[in-house]
């Protein structure tokens, strides 16, 4: 088992990062009075252990038991009939979904599993009606409708369901929701947090850490437990007894985008562009997300650029980026991105260099 | 092991006003009702203003007066937005609503006038084409219907009444519902805290009133998360946290950072400001206030530092990346602060 899922904690009270959030939480659910929740933050702060050690606070270990299954719903909209196929996580007492894989068949999917949660509640030993918890994942990639009809749905069957939503930012999930929610705001856990971790889980599996090691990793993990966690097992399996000097892999795709930031620098010219084109493809096809890559490019090229020219290229990563979001296809602004940063630099090498 | 169902409601819905003389600060609206339940003379009604206000509270408590709790089924039909509302529902579902006969019937003591009422909230989120065929079919009903239904009074609910068509909008009486001042805030707050047995001190109140803006709905949801998080005595730091605005002094360090002219430490904050969780719209919302409000600042610069945000909320509305774009902002204050050209020197 790979450490991350080793000791993810198991409840509440083992929880090392989030302490105070911890025992907000398990206050809240045995005084009983479980509202809906949103819990939002950046990814590796630990939205989701959070959640899977509030159920099995609530539920005890029936929440461990899940099942995946492919769910196919067929919805009667009006006039015709809407096929949605879903893959959901789901145990006795919770059913975990992720809406926005439906794409824009989202509403219906959000209305219908709620329904379909509310009509069979679970009834315990002495004969009184409980509840299930519904948790959603990125809602704040649901369309306005879904968001819209989630709203009333969260009205209606408030007595027979909880909701629990989980994004990465609270900005794009409507007000109207967040007003009906209790909002967990989950920061990234700190540097000394992320050591303290890591230390933890090499007193665990009884490794000798070198002075400042833990201090490394949790510096590269970009305030992310999970990757610092990963990192970490990495190093262990490349090298073990640890040495001070010891060099922490970064991921192989970073790697790659800071080769292209470097042969980017190298030389500016059409020449160039279509090698980088190449390399930009590869790592599509690879499945990393193209917004990703722009902001790792852009991190590199901020790491060796002169400070006049910061302000301009993070203003045209900001402008290709957004355009990508509008846009269908990735790669086109990827490599606007790169000819603009061409021509600036070029221009500024002209300028100064003559 | 099913744990039992609280049965604790919403405070919002527990202290909603029953009758229209309780609705707060909304003098206009509140008479001409009165004068309703008296008459039961009841023109159509567009109720619009922002959020929090007691518009749905309103339509609600009235028609709940007028029928009382036996006939407030039949004779009132609710349309939520979130309910389905494209043209063909609302057709049927208003048709087959107001086909059903009125009967005569008074009950126990309410005016029971012979009309029904249709409440149609966020009436400004359906479609031009809906809300016209809401007007045919008002008009239809009163040809075809009259022998059943006297007529049907139609309530729209809605934020914007820029977003109503004209032709329905000039059949209502409109009333503007305003944002509700401070003391009748604090007032309202303070009979909440005395019900459920809260301590609130003067700072935590202040504060609850300036981050709620008016809007009473999320004053009083902000109590009750703060009061099931942080138990019975509550600061104005438990507010901050449950509501998710941003702290002063997070929004402070990222505009002294952007003041230092350095990109690099304007960088580190805005990475702080992302890995912290605080939304990029909202802090875009929090610097915009510090900006304006701020003495020092020549308003040129002012101009053009509010011009990016503007585009930045586009771009986030859009679903841009908040790093990016807070990112590009912070940039764009330093430069404007710096008073450095608005053209880039390089790109052409």
């Amino acid at each position: 088992m790979l450490w991350v899922d080793k000791y993810r904690p198991k409840t509440l009270d083992k929880v090392l990062v989030h302490e105070d959030i911890a025992q907000n939480l398990k206050k809240l659910v045995t005084e009983q009075d479980c509202p809906h929740l949103l819990f939002y933050g950046p990814s590796g702060s630990g939205k989701k252990t959070l959640i899977m050690a509030l159920l099995r606070q609530i539920f005890g270990p029936g929440a461990d038991k899940v099942k995946v299954e492919n769910k196919a719903w067929r919805v009667d909209a009006g006039s015709r009939a809407i096929d949605v196929e879903l893959t959901t996580v789901s145990s006795t007492h919770h059913v975990e979904l992720n809406p926005s894989d439906a794409g824009f068949q989202d509403r219906y999917v959000v209305q219908e599993i709620i329904k379909e949660m509310a009509k069979n509640r679970p009834i315990d030993v002495k004969g009184r009606k409980g509840f299930k918890v519904l948790v959603l994942n990125e809602v704040d990639k649901l369309s306005r409708e879904a968001q819209h009809s989630l709203r009333r749905t969260m009205e209606k069957y408030s007595a027979s369901c909880r909701l629990i939503l989980c994004c990465n930012s609270s900005s794009k999930v409507s007000e109207a929701i967040r007003s009906r929610c209790l909002n967990m705001r989950i920061n990234a856990p700190t540097e000394g947090e992320i050591m303290k971790v890591l230390e933890f889980i090499g007193k665990k599996e009884s490794l000798q850490l070198p002075p400042g090691f833990a201090d490394r990793i949790a510096h590269q993990s970009n305030r992310s437990l999970r990757r610092a966690i990963l990192l970490f097992e990495t190093c262990r399996v490349q090298q073990y007894p640890f040495t001070s000097n010891q060099a922490i892999p970064p991921m192989d795709w970073e790697e790659y985008v800071s080769e292209i930031a470097s042969s980017i620098f190298k030389e500016q010219s059409p020449k160039r562009l279509f090698e980088v084109r190449g390399k930009l493809y590869e790592l599509l096809v690879n499945c990393i997300p193209p917004e990703i890559i722009l902001k790792r490019l852009l991190y590199e090229l901020l790491k060796k650029l002169d400070s006049e020219l910061k302000h301009e290229i993070s203003h045209w990563a900001a402008y290709y980026e957004h355009r990508l979001r509008l846009g269908q296809k990735a790669i086109f602004h990827l490599e606007a991105f790169v000819a603009k940063f061409m021509s600036i630099y070029k221009g500024f090498l002209i300028e100064t260099f003559g | 092991m099913t744990p039992v169902l609280p049965s604790s409601q919403q405070w919002v819905e527990k202290y909603r006003p029953k009758q229209v003389k309780d609705v707060a600060h909304q003098e206009e609206v509140v008479r001409v009702l009165t004068n309703t339940l008296e008459t039961t003379n009841c023109p159509h009604m567009l109720f619009y203003g922002p959020p929090g206000t007691g518009k749905t509270t309103t339509a609600l408590a009235i028609a709940h007066q007028l029928y009382g709790p036996g006939l407030y089924k039949s004779r009132v039909l609710e349309l939520n937005a979130s309910d389905d509302r494209g043209i063909n529902v609302v057709r049927t579902k208003i048709k087959n609503f107001a086909a059903v006969a009125v009967g005569t019937a008074h009950q126990g003591g309410y005016p029971c006038p012979p009309y029904k009422i249709i409440i149609l909230d966020e009436a400004d989120s359906m479609t031009e084409d809906a809300q016209a065929s809401v007007l045919v079919l008002r008009n239809a009903l009163r040809r075809t219907m009259e022998t059943y239904s006297k007529v049907t009074r139609f309530f729209f609910i809605c934020n914007y009444i820029s977003r109503i068509i004209e032709p329905l909008a000039s059949r209502c009486a409109k009333f503007r519902f305003k944002p509700l001042t401070e003391e009748i805030m604090t007032s309202r707050i303070l009979y909440i805290c005395n019900e459920e047995g809260l301590n609130l001190d003067s700072e935590a109140l202040s504060t609850l009133s300036s981050i709620s803006q008016g809007d009473l709905r999320r004053a009083i949801t902000y109590l009750q998360g703060a009061a099931r998080l942080f138990g019975s005595s509550i600061t104005s730091k438990d507010l901050i946290s449950v509501s998710g605005v941003i702290p002063d002094d997070v929004v402070q360090a990222l505009f002294i950072a952007c003041r230092s002219g350095d990109f690099d430490m304007a960088d580190k904050e805005v990475k702080n400001v992302i890995a912290e969780g605080y939304p990029a719209s909202q802090m875009l919302n929090h610097l915009y206030d510090v900006v304006v409000e701020s003495d020092d600042i020549p308003d040129d610069q002012k101009a053009r530092i509010c011009k990016k945000f503007g585009e930045a909320d586009k771009c986030l509305a859009d679903g841009a990346d908040e790093y990016l774009q807070l990112l590009d902002v912070a940039s764009n204050i330093t430069r404007a602060l710096d008073n450095m050209p608005q053209e880039f020197p390089f790109g052409s």
